[in-house]
């Protein structure tokens, strides 16, 4: 493959932000973001996904998987982009490209499904990508502590479990710049993910 | 689909995705999805067929934009955006601006989460 021309003084980068349907993901890049989130699409065809309902082949040859992000201008040569990722494990091939480059993750958790969250801190593990947890307070979820999430989810004592309120941009903010301090340290500890 | 285009109305695209990139589905170059591009002088002068997007392409990056941002904004997939950008900076006319991939040295990664680290504090 070539490499393109680039110009080096002027850079963006990204931190992904994953979790399970309907944690607020979208809320949080929304919260902190300095666009309304956007969505990009992705095709995948039927086959790539396992689809073998001939009934269904008709009516749509392709399925989009759709991705919401935002945008934060952080300095006039540096733009931070941040990426919802769909948290199914049957788009794995989409979170590729998006860790590819990553500086890091915050996997959003509901507490009362935490089931949802296992996919992503399986993957983000495997990838050796810089993590966080953040356990997104919900008014109607019972609020568990993080030392019982970190036991629940089986978390690694070196990585940082917090609460976060997606809605509020502080609270947002709070957590994006705990994944970058998290991620600076890591970058000492262990080779960066290709 | 939730993002058709309203004149889209009587069901899906009505354009074949990749055929406004002949089929192809690979980008020439390596374009990370968050990756920002720059208009070059040649695209300035440079003129494309009625229909093409390359048009479009270049007016849209008059501001800083990410391949997510013209893939978003001109409703085409990313993969398609991928391919008509990678066209555009293989023929010169744009160039993208650094990310983290797998030849930045540490050091130079470094710096690049420093510098957001001390941009997002100042948030």
């Amino acid at each position: 493959m070539d490499y393109a021309p680039s110009n080096r003084s002027s850079a963006s980068t990204k931190i992904v932000v994953a979790g399970g349907f309907g944690v607020g993901k979208t809320t949080f890049v929304g919260a902190v973001s300095e666009i309304d989130p956007l969505r990009t699409e992705a095709l995948v065809t039927n086959e790539s996904q396992g689809q073998d309902d001939i009934s269904k082949v008709q009516q749509k040859h392709t399925t989009t998987v759709a991705m919401d992000f935002g945008r934060i201008t952080l300095a006039e040569n540096l733009v931070l982009y941040l990426f919802g990722t769909p948290g199914q494990r049957r788009f794995w091939f989409m979170w590729d490209d998006l860790v590819k480059g990553a500086i890091g993750a915050v996997v959003l958790v509901d507490t009362r499904r935490l089931d949802d969250s296992f996919a992503a801190v399986d993957y983000f593990e495997a990838k050796g990508l810089p993590f966080i947890v953040a356990l997104n307070q919900f008014d109607d979820a019972q609020q568990f502590g993080a030392d019982d999430i970190r036991e629940a989810l089986a978390i690694p004592s070196h990585i940082p479990v917090i609460t976060v309120d997606a809605r509020e941009r502080e609270s947002a903010k709070r957590a994006l710049v705990r994944i970058t301090e998290f991620a600076l340290t890591q970058l000492a500890a262990v080779p960066a993910p290709a | 689909m939730a993002t058709d285009a309203p004149q889209e109305s009587a069901g899906p695209r009505l354009v074949r995705p990749y055929a406004l990139t002949s089929g192809r589905t690979e980008s020439v170059v390596d374009l990370p999805i968050e990756a920002t591009l720059e208009v070059l002088p040649s695209a300035r002068t440079a003129t494309w067929p009625e229909g093409d997007l390359s048009a479009k392409i270049i007016e849209l990056l008059a501001s800083s934009q990410s391949v997510a941002e013209v893939s978003a904004k001109l409703h085409i997939p990313l993969g398609v955006a991928r391919v008509l950008l990678g066209d555009l900076v293989s023929a010169g006319h744009v160039r993208t601006r650094a990310t983290i991939s797998e030849n930045t040295t540490t050091d130079e990664r470094r710096e690049l989460i420093e510098r957001t680290l001390s941009g997002l504090r100042a948030l």
